[in-house]
């Protein structure tokens, strides 16, 4: 159950998996994902499906290592099997034709931008996609937003690549030129703050995918919690996706980081047990 | 009359400040002749008020002569008949406000009752270990495919008594772990979850199919499920949603809901170092709430090495939910009881981590609907106590899952679902429920009373339907 089918180097931290989930595969929608499991002792993790083809009978997810349980699932090869994957969770996007929809992803935020991308394509909107990244060997899944994309710009911090730039002055950019009827903002949570901020200038309506700290993924647990429009929400259950200018993004920021010291020496540890 | 001259026996337990060291069962259960000396107690009564008070109505003058006469697989085997699962009961029940509150001694002699609990523990532990356990016969595989939603003790119960009718039953776990809360819940110093293991391998044995990481509604529909083949459905989904209390800086920081920290400690073995899953237990752990999930995280903070573990209850120690047993058993290992107190407000330091929980004290007024006298706030009497964890344990909601993924289905404002009182069926006629996802927070005994009426009655509307 569970076995990987296919493994993909993105760039040295990022790697695209496909795997075996024929009910996750047909049930999921897009802005939907799983919570994956390496290992007896490994932890919960969620991650986006980044894309589903329910012939074949998987599921295609995009990871980057931050951390042990990241490079745990990407560490295997093809022919293993995750210990456990549950899904799909979360609320699926809402997708409906608006007009001109600006997609923003930065990081590996544009692999769960991927299949929201797709379906406002495919309901008939004109899609504008920013990508994001430090430096051109971090723009990932180019071509895949590029098929259903009006315009893709790329934006690097160093300019190795596309225009040099913070996404939010390509999104300034857009904004300035043409009508923009919504936005969609997924990445880092330091980046979907400004990114929220500066839609917010423009009275563009914005949603966010949220990326908060999760154990079970249904609503028992409450570690997803996080306060939008002065109301406590569970992102799981209640999203992932918020408005994005009710969201609390520095209550965020903090929550993320609450485990941080011992996150770091878990990976150090993982680390130092792999070069044995 | 001699009978009533011998005296209660008493559990033996592990000393306090050697089991807050490690997630030793505290209990250590009873010797055979320690069981048969308490057997002798028991007066046999013409009108057994004892079996009034068991929700399940277990035969407890019979298993316990057989415990008297020595025969302790016989005893098992009376348990057996009406629960499925008498290894926890015996160890979890409130035995003391049910059986054992209406045994004779309790009730005409002002006596301590008989260790109801203690010897049906014994009963099920002695057959356990002498690695005899009866598995229940099962009728011939009659081909019908039922599907059970949650592997909580209602779904469990289900499961056991309609794979002895003949069902092809198959139970769905949203989670990885199979056994609801006695798994992701109680801990294992008052359950070892080895214990529910052998419960449900005995289920296995039955024939019954578990699979684990499906949410039903999700990963598959019930349509789906259906169209599968499957023609009867329980719903033992639990009452899984945990509450918070809204007030000021509840999301900092070091704030948890008990069922992320029992789940982080229980299902996920946090504390382990080998384990990936983290978890910051402070020094200064307060635990808001004065239920057995507010004892159970408590006591999971003393053993995960807190200095100061606290109760802060906002009523007193008599209206305090939790089991006796636990509230007695966490004072020996010195908790610290801060009742008629009640949290106002959170503060936390630069990182927003809590550092300080603003408390007020209360004093008991009018009754309430659930007559116990409701607690005032008193003005002006707010003040602070530093902690670096705080775990709210202030009651839970039913699981929306199955619900929200059936608006057919009917439900109370609530969110529990509707049923027929006597038949556990609800709206939709081929799915019935029971447990926590029924009554709201409720108990294991009770979920496995409910899981057992609901098998007689889906197998009764089955029968009916398929050979009319
Ligand atoms: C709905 C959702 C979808 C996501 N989709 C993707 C995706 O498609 N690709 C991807 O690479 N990442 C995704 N993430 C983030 C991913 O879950 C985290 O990077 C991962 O859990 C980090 O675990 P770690 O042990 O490798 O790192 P750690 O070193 O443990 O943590 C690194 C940081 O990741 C965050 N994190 C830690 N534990 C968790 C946890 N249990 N749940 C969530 N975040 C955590 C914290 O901010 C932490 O500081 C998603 C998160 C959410 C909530
Ligand atoms: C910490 C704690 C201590 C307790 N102590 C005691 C005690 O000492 N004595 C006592 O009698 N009672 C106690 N209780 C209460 C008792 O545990 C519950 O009343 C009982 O477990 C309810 O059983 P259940 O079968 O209804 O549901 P649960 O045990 O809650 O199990 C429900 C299961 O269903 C799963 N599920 C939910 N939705 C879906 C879905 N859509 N698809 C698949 N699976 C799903 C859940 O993941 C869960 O595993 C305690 C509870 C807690 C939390
Ligand atoms: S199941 Fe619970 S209430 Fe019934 S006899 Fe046993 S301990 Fe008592
Ligand atoms: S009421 Fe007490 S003494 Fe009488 S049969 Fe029950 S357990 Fe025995
Ligand atoms: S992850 Fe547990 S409630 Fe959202
Ligand atoms: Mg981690």
């Amino acid at each position: 159950m569970n076995k990987i089918v296919e493994k993909e180097h993105f760039s040295e931290n990022v790697v695209r998996l496909e795997i075996e989930a024929p009910r996750i595969a047909k049930a999921r929608r897009a802005g939907h994902f799983v919570i994956v499991k390496v290992g007896e002792t490994g932890e919960r993790i969620p991650l986006t499906i980044a894309a589903a083809n329910p012939e074949r009978g998987t599921i295609t997810l995009v990871i980057q290592k931050v951390g042990v349980s990241s490079r745990r699932i990407t560490d295997l090869n093809v022919g293993d099997e995750l210990t456990d994957l549950v899904g799909p969770l979360g609320e699926a996007t809402h997708i409906e034709k608006v007009g001109t929809v600006l997609a923003c992803g930065g990081g590996v935020g544009v692999a769960p931008l991927l299949p929201i991308v797709e379906a406002l394509k495919k309901a008939g909107n004109r899609v504008v996609t920013i990508l994001a990244a430090r430096t051109k060997d971090l723009v990932i899944l180019e071509e895949q937003i590029a098929e259903y994309s009006d315009e893709v710009i790329i934006m690097t911090d160093d300019g190795s690549y596309g225009k040099k730039g913070l996404i939010t002055d390509g999104m300034k950019e857009v904004m300035e030129r043409e009508k923009v009827d919504e936005a969609v903002v997924i990445g880092p949570a330091i980046m979907m703050k400004f990114a929220a901020l500066t839609t917010k200038e423009y009275n563009v309506p914005t949603v966010a995918s949220l990326n908060t700290i999760m154990v079970d993924g249904t609503g028992m647990c409450g570690a997803c919690r996080i306060t939008v429009g002065g109301k406590t929400k569970f992102v799981c259950v209640d999203g992932p996706e918020f408005d994005a200018h009710q969201v609390d993004f520095d209550e965020m920021l903090l929550r993320l980081n609450g485990y941080k010291e011992i996150e770091k020496g878990a990976e150090q540890q993982y680390l130092k047990s792999k070069d044995k | 009359k001699e009978r009533t001259a011998l005296k209660r026996v008493h559990m033996g337990e592990v000393a306090p400040n050697e089991r807050v060291k490690s997630n030793v069962e505290v209990n250590t259960g009873l010797t055979a002749d320690e069981a048969i000396d308490e057997a002798r107690r028991c007066l046999d009564c013409p009108d057994p008020t004892c079996i009034t008070g068991c929700p399940v109505e277990i035969n407890i003058p019979k298993f316990i002569k057989r415990i008297e006469l020595g025969e302790f697989l016989d005893a098992a085997r009376v348990l057996k008949e009406t629960s499925a699962l008498p290894a926890v009961c015996g160890r979890v029940c409130p035995q003391e406000k049910q059986c054992e509150a209406k045994c004779f001694y309790q009730v005409k002699m002002q006596k301590e009752p008989v260790a109801i609990g203690y010897l049906e523990r014994f009963a099920a532990d002695y057959e356990r270990e002498s690695g005899q356990i009866s598995v229940p016969e099962v009728a011939a595989p009659n081909g019908i495919k039922v599907a059970v939603i949650g592997s909580g003790p209602a779904g469990l119960t289900f499961a056991g008594d309609m794979a002895k009718h003949g069902y092809d039953v198959t139970v769905f776990e949203a989670l990885h772990q199979i056994g609801g809360v006695l798994k992701y819940g109680i801990p294992e110093f008052r359950l070892p979850n080895s214990i529910v293991d052998v419960e449900i391998d005995n289920l296995k044995k039955m024939g019954v199919k578990f699979e684990t990481n499906f949410i039903v509604g999700r990963t598959a529909t019930i349509e789906d499920l259906k169209e599968e083949g499957f023609q009867g459905f329980f719903t033992g989904s639990g009452a899984g949603l945990p509450r918070f209390m809204n007030i000021p800086g509840e999301n900092y920081i070091g704030i948890l809901s008990s069922n992320e920290y029992l789940t982080r400690v229980n299902l996920m073995d946090a504390a382990n170092p080998a384990t990936d899953t983290p978890i910051i237990s402070g020094k200064n752990v307060a635990v808001i709430g004065g239920g057995n999930t507010a004892m159970d995280s408590v006591r999971t903070a003393k053993r995960l090495g807190a200095d100061r573990a606290m109760i802060i209850y906002r009523r007193s120690m008599e209206e305090m939910p939790a089991r006796v047993e636990e509230i007695k058993h966490a004072q020996e290992e010195g908790i610290e009881f801060m009742t008629l107190t009640n949290p106002v407000e959170y503060f936390a330091d630069e990182t927003g981590r809590v550092s300080k929980v603003r408390v007020q004290k209360m004093e008991l007024g009018e009754p309430d609907a659930s007559g116990r006298r409701r607690p005032v706030p008193m003005e002006g009497s707010e003040y602070d106590i530093e902690v670096d964890t705080v775990v709210v344990s202030v009651g839970v909601s039913p699981n929306p899952l199955i619900p929200s993924s059936l608006p057919q289905l009917e439900t109370t404002r609530w969110g529990t679902i509707v049923v027929d009182e006597e038949k556990l069926q609800t709206s939709i006629p081929e799915m019935f429920a029971g447990g926590d996802i029924v009554r709201g927070g409720a108990t294991v005994i009770l979920a496995m009373g409910d899981g057992r009426n609901a098998a007689a009655s889906m197998h009764n509307y089955l029968q009916d339907k398929l050979n009319p």
